[in-house]
Order: C-alpha cells, then sequence, then structure tokens
C-alpha cells in the first residue's frame, strides 16, 4: 500500500493525502447508526485533474474509491465499506460564475451550501439557491447526486431537478461534460434538447462517477418572507389540506410534522406554509390566500393557525437547526431518519406507522414532511433520536428504520437516499428489466467496479434476459 | 365549583351594557335583553357563536356580575367552542404543569412572571431589587384564564386551585403579579367561583408607583407622548386601568386621547384572528393602529406581553416604537435608553 500513498502524494502534495490512524478514524463513519468501516487513505483534491488522476490511481490498483462531500447524509453512504480512498472534495469549493440573467450558477464539486448562500447575499441578493435544511457546511454536489430537497423544493422539484450541468470524472478517467456545457460555455441545462445524461450520475450514490462542478438553477430573492403554521388533530384531512394549499400556487415551501414534545405540539399535525413578496401588500395578500383556503377546516374547527409571532424567528431560520435540538433530547446528539419519497394521500398511514415503530422500538420519535413540486410527491421522514453512548438505542434506532423502509416500499414509495441495507431491499424489489438496466449502464460506466462499492451493487442479481 | 352568577341583576338590569356596548355585536332593540335571558336559561343564542372574547362586558357591567364567564360556561356546557379543536387542545397541552417550575429565594413575598418568558426580563433592576430573588415561573404558576378564550372553564376550575395551592407552599404572604391577567385571575375569576385566594395578590402597577415614589429623586421625566394599548385580561380589573395614567404622570410622559381608549380600547386582535379569522383581526388592528398614529404618539404602551409581542411589529411599520410600561419607567430612570 505504501507505493499507493506515494502516489497519491505525487497526485495532491503531502498535505493532500492521509493515511493516519486518527484521520482513518473520522472517515471511516458517519453520524448515523451504520458501523463504521476504515478506508486506506483520504485524499483532498483541489483540481478535476487531480481527481481524474486519482481515478485512474485507482482503476490501476482495482481500489475502492468513495466520493465525499460533507459526510452528512446519515445513511452511511461515504463509508467505506470495503475501504479504500476516501476522497474528500471539499478542497474543490470555488464558485466559479453566476449568470444573473440567465439566473444560474456554476460550482466546484466540494462548494458548500453555506458558501454559495454567503455569495449569492454579498453578489447576488436577487437571486437564491433551494436551501437544505441540512448543515450549511453540506455540499451542493452532494445534495443534487442523492436527490436531495431544500426550501424551493415545494416550487421546482427536486434539488437535482436544478442541476444545469455536470462535469464528471468518470470511473475509467474521462472528464466528461453533462448538458448545455458540453457544447458551449453555457450552463443553463443540464439534459434538453440533448438525451439527459445527467440520470447516469445523479441518484446512483457516487457509484457511476464523481461530480466535480455542478450547474444549478437560482430563483428570485424576494424582498420579504414569512410564514403561517396550520395546526389539525386529524391526520386524515392532511391531505386535502395539502392539495387545497399546493393548488394555490403561490407557497415557497410546505413542511408537515409532528412530535410528543415539547408538549406544545402533542397531538397535533403541523402544516408550515413558507411564502415570499417584494411588498408587503403582496405578502398580506398571499397570506389571505392561505387563510381563505382552509377556511372550511377552521368553520369545521378541525384545524387553525397557530399564532405564532414568538416562533417566527425559528421557523424563518434557513437551514433550520431545529433538528440538532431534536438530536439531543435523549442526550447523546444522534438522530437518523428514513425519508422515502411518496404521495401526499399516504401520509396518515405513513403518519401512523411512525408512531407504532417508536412504540414498538422504544424510541423518541419524530416526523417532518416536504412536498415536492407542486404536491406531487413527498417526502416524508421518519425520525429517531438515539445517544450516541448506547449501543442498545443505536441498535433499536436501525431496527426501527429497517422496518420504516420495508413498509415504504410496501405502499409504493421509493427510500430517499436509501443505506447499503435499504438500496438491497429495493433492488429485490425492483422490476427485473429495470434493475438490468442498472446493470447494464453500472458495468458500462463503471467496469472495474471501484466506485463505492457496496453501493447499488446491482451485479450481484442475475440477468433476466 | 360553580359559577357565582345572580341571575336576577340580569333579568332586571335596566341597560343591559354587557352587551350593548359590544364591540363585535350589535343588537337591535330589547335583543340585548332577550340574549342575556336565553343565555342564563341556557338556550342558543347569538352570544354562544359569535362573542369574540374580548372580556369587555365584565367591565361594562356595572352590577357585579360575570356575564363573559356565563357565556364561556354556557359554551362548554353545549359544547360549542371557539377556537378550532386543535388550538384548544395546544393550548391546553403548552400550559399544562411538568413539575419543573422555577422558584427563586422565596420568602413572604414573590415576585410571579406567570409562564412569560418575557417577564423574566421585566422584573429585573431597580424597580425590581427588593423582590426580582424571590421570583416563580413555570405553569407551575401560570394564570389558567387564557383558557377562557376557548370556553373551556373546566380547565380553569381544574388548574387555579392547584396554581394557588403551589403559592401557599411556598408559604407566601404576597404574590407581586408582573401579568396583568394574573391579578385578573385572583382578584375576579377566584372570587367568581368562590375559590379561596388565601395571600394577597399584589398588582404590579401599584408596586411600580409604590416604587417610583421610593426612586422619585432618580426620575428624569421623559416627555414623549404615548399610545397605550389595553390587554383584554385588564377587563376583568377595571379598577386598576386608573394607574396607567398616574404611572405616566410620574414618569413624565403624556397619554394621548384618542378613541379606542378606556372602555372603548380594541384588544391586539391575535386571539381574534385564531378564534374568528384574518378579516376581523385585521380590521381591529387596522383601526386601532391608526388611531395610534393620529393621536400623535411617538410609543405604544404596552402592558400585557403576549400583545406587545403579537402587535410590535406592526408598531413599527407604523412609525411608533413599542415599549411595555414597565421598561418606559425603567427609560425614566436612566436604565434604559429611548434607544433601548
Amino acid at each position: 500500500m505504501e507505493h499507493i500513498y506515494r502516489s497519491l502524494v505525487a497526485i495532491v502534495g503531502e498535505r493532500g493525502v492521509s493515511n493516519r490512524p486518527e484521520e482513518l478514524w473520522y472517515y471511516s463513519r458517519d453520524p448515523g447508526v451504520l458501523e463504521p468501516h476504515r478506508p486506506d487513505f483520504v485524499v483532498t483534491p483541489k483540481t478535476t485533474e487531480q481527481v481524474r488522476d486519482i481515478v485512474l490511481l485507482a482503476r490501476k490498483e482495482k481500489i475502492p474509491l468513495v466520493p465525499m462531500g460533507n459526510g452528512m447524509a446519515l445513511t452511511g453512504l461515504v463509508i467505506p465499506l470495503k475501504g479504500g480512498i476516501v476522497l474528500d472534495m471539499k478542497r474543490m469549493n470555488r464558485i466559479l460564475e453566476v449568470n444573473e440573467m440567465g439566473r444560474y450558477a456554476v460550482v466546484e464539486g466540494g462548494t458548500s451550501q453555506g458558501m454559495l448562500k454567503a455569495y449569492l447575499k454579498d453578489h447576488h441578493p436577487r437571486l437564491r439557491h433551494s436551501l437544505p435544511d441540512a448543515p450549511p457546511t453540506t455540499t451542493i454536489a452532494a445534495n443534487v447526486s442523492l436527490h436531495g430537497q431544500g426550501r424551493l423544493t415545494q416550487q421546482y422539484g427536486f434539488n437535482s431537478d436544478m442541476v444545469t450541468g455536470l462535469e464528471v470524472v468518470l470511473p475509467t478517467g474521462e472528464v466528461c461534460l453533462i448538458g448545455s456545457p458540453s457544447l458551449g460555455p453555457y450552463w443553463f441545462s443540464k439534459g434538453p434538447t440533448l438525451p439527459d445524461l445527467s440520470g447516469l450520475f445523479l441518484g446512483w450514490l457516487g457509484t457511476t462517477g464523481i461530480i466535480t462542478k455542478v450547474g444549478l438553477k437560482l430563483y428570485p430573492n424576494k424582498k420579504f418572507r414569512d410564514v403561517e403554521l396550520f395546526v389539525t388533530d386529524r391526520v386524515e384531512l392532511v391531505p386535502s389540506i395539502l392539495y387545497k394549499l399546493t393548488h394555490l400556487e403561490m407557497l415557497e415551501d410546505i413542511n408537515v410534522w409532528f412530535q410528543p414534545r415539547p408538549l406544545l405540539f402533542k397531538d397535533n399535525y403541523h402544516i408550515t406554509l413558507y411564502f415570499t413578496g417584494d411588498t408587503v401588500e403582496e405578502v398580506e395578500f398571499k397570506r389571505h390566500m392561505v387563510w381563505d383556503a382552509l377556511q372550511e377546516f377552521m368553520e369545521s374547527k378541525d384545524g387553525g393557525f397557530m399564532a405564532l409571532d414568538y416562533l417566527k424567528d425559528t421557523l424563518l431560520e434557513m437551514p433550520q437547526r431545529g433538528v440538532a435540538a431534536f438530536a439531543d433530547v435523549p442526550r447523546g446528539g444522534g438522530f437518523e431518519y428514513s425519508g422515502p419519497i411518496t404521495l401526499i394521500e399516504h401520509y396518515p398511514a405513513y403518519a401512523a406507522k411512525v408512531v407504532e415503530l417508536a412504540h414498538k422500538y422504544d424510541v423518541l420519535y419524530a416526523s417532518s414532511a416536504r412536498l415536492i413540486s407542486g404536491g406531487h410527491s413527498m417526502m416524508f421522514s421518519i425520525s429517531f433520536a438515539f445517544n450516541r453512548a448506547d449501543p442498545a438505542m443505536m441498535g433499536r434506532v436501525k431496527a426501527a428504520l429497517d422496518e420504516a423502509t420495508a413498509f415504504a416500499l410496501d405502499m409504493g414509495g421509493i427510500p430517499w437516499k436509501p443505506n447499503h441495507f435499504e438500496q438491497r431491499l429495493t433492488l429485490e424489489r425492483l422490476n427485473p428489466n429495470t434493475r438490468e438496466l442498472m446493470r447494464r449502464i453500472k458495468m458500462c460506466l463503471d467496469p472495474d467496479g471501484i466506485m463505492n462499492p457496496g453501493n447499488w451493487e446491482v451485479n450481484e442479481y442475475e440477468t433476466s434476459a | 365549583m360553580a359559577l357565582q352568577f345572580n341571575e336576577n341583576l340580569c333579568l332586571t338590569c335596566p341597560t343591559v351594557d354587557c352587551l350593548e356596548k359590544c364591540q363585535y355585536l350589535a343588537f337591535g332593540p330589547g335583543e340585548a335583553a332577550q340574549e342575556m335571558r336565553k343565555l342564563i336559561q341556557g338556550e342558543d343564542c347569538r352570544l354562544l357563536t359569535e362573542c369574540r372574547t374580548c372580556y369587555a362586558c365584565e367591565e361594562y357591567c356595572r352590577r357585579g356580575n360575570h356575564p363573559f364567564y356565563l357565556i364561556s360556561e354556557r359554551r362548554e356546557e353545549k359544547g360549542i367552542y371557539t377556537a378550532p379543536r386543535p388550538i384548544t387542545r395546544q393550548w391546553y397541552n403548552m400550559t399544562a404543569m411538568q413539575g419543573k417550575p422555577l422558584i427563586g429565594a422565596v420568602g413572604e413575598r414573590a415576585l410571579s412572571l406567570c409562564f412569560i418568558p418575557l417577564l423574566g426580563e421585566l422584573g429585573r433592576g431597580k424597580l425590581f431589587e427588593e423582590v426580582e430573588a424571590a421570583s416563580v415561573f413555570g405553569p407551575e404558576f401560570m394564570c389558567p384564564a387564557v383558557h377562557s378564550h376557548f370556553a373551556k372553564m373546566s380547565v380553569i376550575k381544574e388548574r387555579l386551585p392547584q396554581v394557588i395551592a403551589n403559592f401557599v407552599k411556598l408559604g407566601v404572604k404576597e404574590v407581586i403579579c408582573l401579568h396583568d391577567e394574573c391579578y385578573g385571575t385572583f382578584t375576579s375569576i377566584a372570587p367568581a367561583y368562590g375559590i379561596e385566594v388565601p395571600f394577597t395578590p399584589v398588582y404590579y402597577m401599584d408596586y411600580l408607583l409604590t416604587r417610583l415614589d421610593e426612586l422619585k429623586d432618580a426620575i428624569r421625566p421623559l416627555g414623549i407622548k404615548v399610545a397605550y394599548q389595553r390587554p383584554c385580561s385588564n377587563r376583568l380589573i377595571p379598577q386598576k386601568h386608573r394607574l396607567v395614567r398616574e404611572i405616566l404622570d410620574r414618569i413624565g410622559a403624556v397619554l394621548m386621547e384618542r378613541t379606542y381608549q378606556d372602555e372603548q380600547a380594541l384588544c391586539c386582535g391575535e386571539i381574534i384572528r385564531t378564534i374568528a379569522g384574518w378579516r376581523l383581526a385585521d380590521d381591529i388592528q387596522g383601526r386601532n393602529l391608526e388611531d395610534m398614529v393620529q393621536s400623535g404618539a411617538e410609543y405604544c404602551v404596552f402592558n400585557c406581553p403576549a400583545c406587545q409581542t403579537t402587535l410590535s411589529a406592526k408598531v413599527r411599520a407604523k412609525g411608533l416604537k413599542p415599549v411595555h410600561l414597565i421598561d418606559l419607567c425603567k427609560m425614566a430612570l436612566g436604565e434604559k435608553t429611548k434607544e433601548d
């Protein structure tokens, strides 16, 4: 292995590579409940050329390569299940371009959400991107590669739908441009009217290539942003409430959540509604439209709006820090969730399952769903907090999450950023021809199987042909 | 535990001021008396569905009866709740006692912060230096009057004796109530239900006046014009309303005359938004704030922290500065600046 280490030093320099145990310890785990696994090396490239050279080295040495953003997916996607090299992308963090009129940005593959947010605030205050409710150190490339969501997902779809172009280092070492940048200098379209090749990389969880540049759509940043919080105690009404709200076509974001603590939130389902405007009148108009849309539920006394002046600052935070607070309720600061993508009409069934699992496994629950693309679907998070110093509790959380994923699949949902166990569950149920198509794509792009092995292991399934 | 309500007082009332003066319901000739008769006899009537819970009828009644408590009792008897069920439930849950009150070095006197965090900061400084260490906070010491907005008098009857017992356990002889509604609860709701209060509730404005007299050499008259936002709870203790003017006089602030003050005061509107919708709430807040502006006031002075939280941003948007009455006193004592 020494020669690999020397080769990596030759590519990225002494300070860009490590095989020291304390650093390997750190890179062997993520904040979720999965078992750690040690890599052999960690490298931190600064350029696409360095990434390419590392890929060529890994291919030559047949050593696994695990691309990593900030490692906050919680589902072990950057745990090097078969060892090898963890490719920490965070030094590739430049914002290369913002096209104000075209409303897109081009960033390097390790650029964080917080960096882009701050840059836009300072230099392009009329623009914003779809910020996820994750720590600001999480990276844009990782987020789109696992079909993440953000503050603008209700309006515009998954954050991966907002990609306008990619630069990818293929597992065979070629540097490939996807979308309009493959034809010219502009990064305005990831696919149309070309075949949309971004699908070869988005959702593949780093098993088909390494994203070194991302083009990302930006959206108008309105001067005012406000929030309302509607509550109901009848879970069966939630889908129709959401249907009425999405019919308005004027809400920035819609989150549905419930949790047993603090008592303020006990026994109710909460729908947080965000809206924006360039004038106070625009904001108030939207607020009134929202209230009127839900009037029937108020008249029947089944739902109402909370007085929330004292909660507004918390609710308007971007990203929100409530998740961190939830993680520490049982002390020990751990939390993980299963977040299947599903239909809003299934909300009541999922909500019941959360409570059932929490009781069955004796764990603390919370749930927050985010509407996607005007209500065509939603991400339903089944979240459990745990104490990192309590292996038994972590085991119960893992079992509860596994059962949650099986339930989601039974309900026709799609697991989001599934861990390797959940990927296996998914592949087992996948249409065989679809699975075969995935296998062929994987074989074509990564013939040596070096990319994030242990994830999307389609090669383990017999061909259906 | 029953409401001590003298039906004859109402059935023989020549004016029916409680309803005739209502700012939200208009009655035809003789209709108000009919409504009250129906209410007393447990019949369906407009009051049960249209009352906006502003508490003002408690003040308008000149005969010492409790029309608002009766309306709320009848509503609960008939299951006619004011607010959406989940909102009512939320208030019930969030104010439940959890056995984790914050209790200072309480002797014979306690300073009640109710269950309102904002009162903690208000109850500090020179004005409260003798009592701030004796502060108590938490649902265990919270006046449950808010549940009357939701026609849940049963919650008040269940919790108020517990709150009183919690104070008694501390061995206090006096409780200084920083929340207007706490004083209203101990001196209006408790006697209306025959609940004994075995300590002396002290209204914070009485306490402020005493302290301002003691600190009069330190007072620098503010020379500012103010409008006053009277809270709903103050309707339970109308005899204390005059203290606002006395305090403002002491600190050199001028209370501007305006349409919506004293008996005609409009509430902050937030509970009304919850139970009646945005149109009425916006109307109330719009008229109220415009009235403050027209009066020439520079400051909007609050008594209740909930009103202050609700209206502060809107007051600022109108060019007025929101401030609690206690902070205004602190400004006069040089503990706070006008910019604070």
